[in-house]
């Protein structure tokens, strides 16, 4: 369920919609916010159960990205690298 | 940061300490082959990954990714640390596949990517996420999300997982891909990540944040448990 909030022209200065929230989920999680924009942010965190498992998934991805490893450089690719490099000279 | 009941559990980066790097330099720049092999074995695929942002098949960015090698090797006197190895690299890497994109024909990524920026007015939620305008509750999330705990969990094994991840991302528009991959994927900071690839740390943000929203579709099984998309994609 939303959240029991705004009465509709109340909302700019006052409890941000969810719509609202999403736009900031990135400014969030770059610690970028200007303090009151924070405080309404975490205030909506607070009364919005949907939107804490939004910012929450977000995160979950921002972390399974960082921690993804690239595939392994193949036997085959290494050996043309090492002996293209044996023909390269240093510093040009 | 709340990932530690995640299921989004892929393996730890293998990155090395920065304290190592100039060992590593110093060691290629007296023609040390196992020095060599370190970096690539580093950085070549994730090399190959980022020149597709900007060129157009797998033998294109293998050229490029030879070319930048060449150029690592024969320039690494020249690099002064003000940036991170992988950074200085990645952005040689950057240049010249830009310039192979060019080449090709093809249009700049990004170029085109700004005109898309002022046509959406949402990164990346569809407007009909959201209760409509005149509604009791506008701009709120029309369905709930959090509706999905009590689902079975469902996990994959790690390297599966980080292969599943891969795939998505090498499925995202160039655009998105280009600042995942380097934010994200490979940690570089904002101003890295504008640097090397050209574009306004605004602009970052945007397309990293509907990137962000793309794979959490893509992964929103993994992430709320959903039953059946598991072995999709």
């Amino acid at each position: 369920m939303p959240p029991p909030v705004d009465n509709g022209e109340a909302v700019a200065l006052g409890a941000l919609r969810c719509r609202e929230f999403v736009d900031l989920v990135a400014d969030y999680l770059e610690s970028t916010l200007d303090q009151q924009t924070r405080a309404r942010f975490e205030d909506h965190l607070i009364d919005c159960p949907d939107c804490s498992v939004y910012l929450r998934q977000l995160e979950e991805i921002v972390g399974a990205v960082g921690i993804l490893r690239e595939e392994d450089l193949s036997p085959g690719a290494r050996d043309v690298l090492l002996s293209r490099f044996r023909t390269w000279k240093i510093g040009g | 940061m709340t990932t530690s009941d995640s299921r989004l559990t892929g393996s730890r980066s293998e990155r090395p300490p920065p304290d190592v790097e100039p060992a590593l330099i110093a060691a290629l720049g007296r023609g040390e082959e196992g020095a060599f092999e370190t970096l690539i074995q580093r950085h070549h695929t994730a090399l190959i990954r980022l020149a597709r942002v900007w060129v157009r098949d797998a033998s294109a960015a293998e050229e490029v990714v030879q070319e930048t090698w060449l150029a690592v090797v024969q320039g690494i006197h020249a690099f002064q640390g003000r940036s991170s190895l992988q950074s200085w690299i990645f952005g040689i890497l950057a240049n010249k596949a830009k310039r192979r994109g060019t080449r090709e024909s093809r249009s700049h990524p990004f170029s085109a990517y700004d005109i898309g920026i002022d046509q959406e007015d949402s990164p990346g939620i569809s407007p009909d996420h959201f209760f409509p305008h005149g509604h009791e509750w506008a701009g709120h999330w029309s369905h709930p999300l959090a509706d999905e705990e009590s689902c079975p969990e469902r996990h994959m094994l790690a390297d599966e997982l980080g292969g599943f991840i891969l795939r998505k991302i090498d499925e995202l528009p160039a655009p998105y891909r280009g600042v995942i991959l380097l934010h994200d994927f490979h940690g570089l900071n904002t101003e890295e990540t504008c640097t090397i690839l050209g574009i306004s740390a605004n602009n970052q943000r945007v397309i990293l944040h509907r990137a962000r929203t793309r794979l959490r579709v893509a992964l929103e099984p993994y992430l709320k448990g959903n039953d059946h998309a598991a072995s999709s994609g």
